[in-house]
């Protein structure tokens, strides 16, 4: 009997366990959306990533469609590439889309803002391992006040 | 005493008591469960993980009320009280659950441990076993060592659960942060394997130092009354300090470098 009750509270600690697993794998952990499989593959290249990192999103009017799955250096001409992996569902972008990177609210993390280019006749859709042409680096505030003062310094001089 | 001998002396004690401790961990872990072990070691579940529960649920969902308040407090000067979920289920999975868990768990468990072998071997119960051709690393040692690997895990992640729950209970019952915010932001920024993961691996390793330190305090003890108490106090100075420095290590390892 004595057995029987310390097997039974065992087997209430495996299942509080279990509980407590699920609860943190399906409501605290985010199911990771680039592991599906069903998605495509598009590069961007820009001046200036600014913040951006691996795992990012990328959002077409704040619903987000994709993730950042990786960010190299082109060789060549040494400027950024970012690797977009876009869900299949959202395939028919056409190729005049854009893309830029901005800033979730002032002090928020960086993602990528696409926006759907118009689609005319003779513009194809974008397709896996595309690049995309149209492309707005990220806003650097360092470079911004640097600017900011430059150009007072130069109206300071012209009175 | 010449203190250089002394020094010397000192030395070899203790650099033979880790001998002592990795042969009686090597007996422990490969004296290989039998199917009668087996029943051992869910009794010995019982024992250390099943009724240590009730600490550790209380303290989780007191730890996480505690920092619901302590988050809000701060984060609402900023208008940022949202990110009150990700803060509390960040520091939970990552540092507290695991960390705080093996100090109860030394505290409950591993002094019980401690003293439990260390009155076996004062009332000369382990000599009679080995008399009785039974090894003892193999009826006491080994499903009391498997039982807290098994048990302090469990007990961790059962931790960090509720005091997630306990910090919604404050911040979104009590103070009324919205609710979705408070899941939907700690689910875009908690992960599955780096977050969650690496805690279970942390508590993981925490569960092998405290039960390791306990079982080997208990087991080396010196047969008196006297040595009982000395090991059992040494069981949770010993493996607190161990749980913080390796915590240290172990957090460097896994979230120090991006």
């Amino acid at each position: 009997m004595n057995r029987y009750k310390a097997e039974l509270m065992v087997g209430v600690f495996v299942v509080l366990t279990v509980g407590a697993v699920l609860l943190l794998a399906l409501k605290v952990a985010n199911q990771s959306m680039t592991t599906d499989g069903d998605t495509y593959t598009l590069y961007a290249k820009f001046d200036n990533i600014g913040g951006l990192k691996e795992r990012s999103a990328v959002k077409v009017g704040g619903v987000t469609i994709g993730r950042v799955t990786s960010i190299s250096l082109d060789k060549k001409d040494y400027t950024p590439v970012v690797e977009l992996s876009i869900i299949s569902k959202y395939s028919e972008f056409p190729e005049t889309s854009s893309v830029s990177i901005l800033t979730s609210g002032l002090l928020g993390e960086q993602y990528v803002g696409f926006q759907p280019g118009f689609s005319f006749d003779g513009i194809a859709n974008l397709k896996d391992g595309d690049y995309l042409q149209d492309t707005k680096s990220a806003l650097v505030l360092e470079d911004l006040i640097g600017q900011f003062l430059f150009n007072r310094g130069d109206s300071d001089n012209g009175e | 005493m010449n203190p250089f001998r002394s020094l010397g002396a000192s030395t070899i004690a203790r650099v033979e008591a880790v001998g002592r401790a990795g042969v009686m961990l090597f007996g422990a872990l490969f004296a290989l469960p039998k199917l009668k072990n087996i029943a051992l070691t869910i009794k010995q579940i019982h024992v250390v993980g099943v009724q240590s529960l009730l600490i550790i649920i209380v303290s989780g969902l007191f730890i996480g009320m505690v920092m619901a308040l302590q988050g809000y407090t701060i984060l609402v000067d900023y208008g940022a009280e949202g990110s009150l979920g990700p803060m509390v289920a960040l520091s939970l999975l990552r540092e507290l659950g695991p960390v705080v868990t093996a100090l109860l768990f030394a505290g409950r468990a591993g002094s019980a441990l401690t003293a439990e072998i260390g009155l076996m071997k004062t009332t000369e119960q382990l000599s009679s076993m080995e008399m009785m051709a039974v090894d003892p690393l193999r009826r006491v040692i080994s499903p009391r060592f498997w039982a807290g690997l098994i048990s302090m895990p469990m007990l961790a992640v059962i931790f960090s659960a509720v005091g997630i729950l306990g910090g919604h209970l404050v911040g979104v019952d009590w103070l009324g942060v919205d609710a979705g915010s408070y899941w939907s932001l700690m689910q875009s920024s908690v992960d599955l394997g780096s977050d969650v993961g690496n805690g279970v691996i942390k508590s993981l390793v925490f569960a092998i130092v405290v039960t390791w330190i306990a079982i080997f305090k208990g087991y080396d003890s010196t047969p008196t009354s006297e040595g009982i108490s000395k090991a059992t106090t040494e069981t949770v100075v010993f493996s607190s300090l161990a749980v913080l420095g390796l915590d240290f290590v172990l957090t460097a390892l896994m979230f120090g470098i991006e």
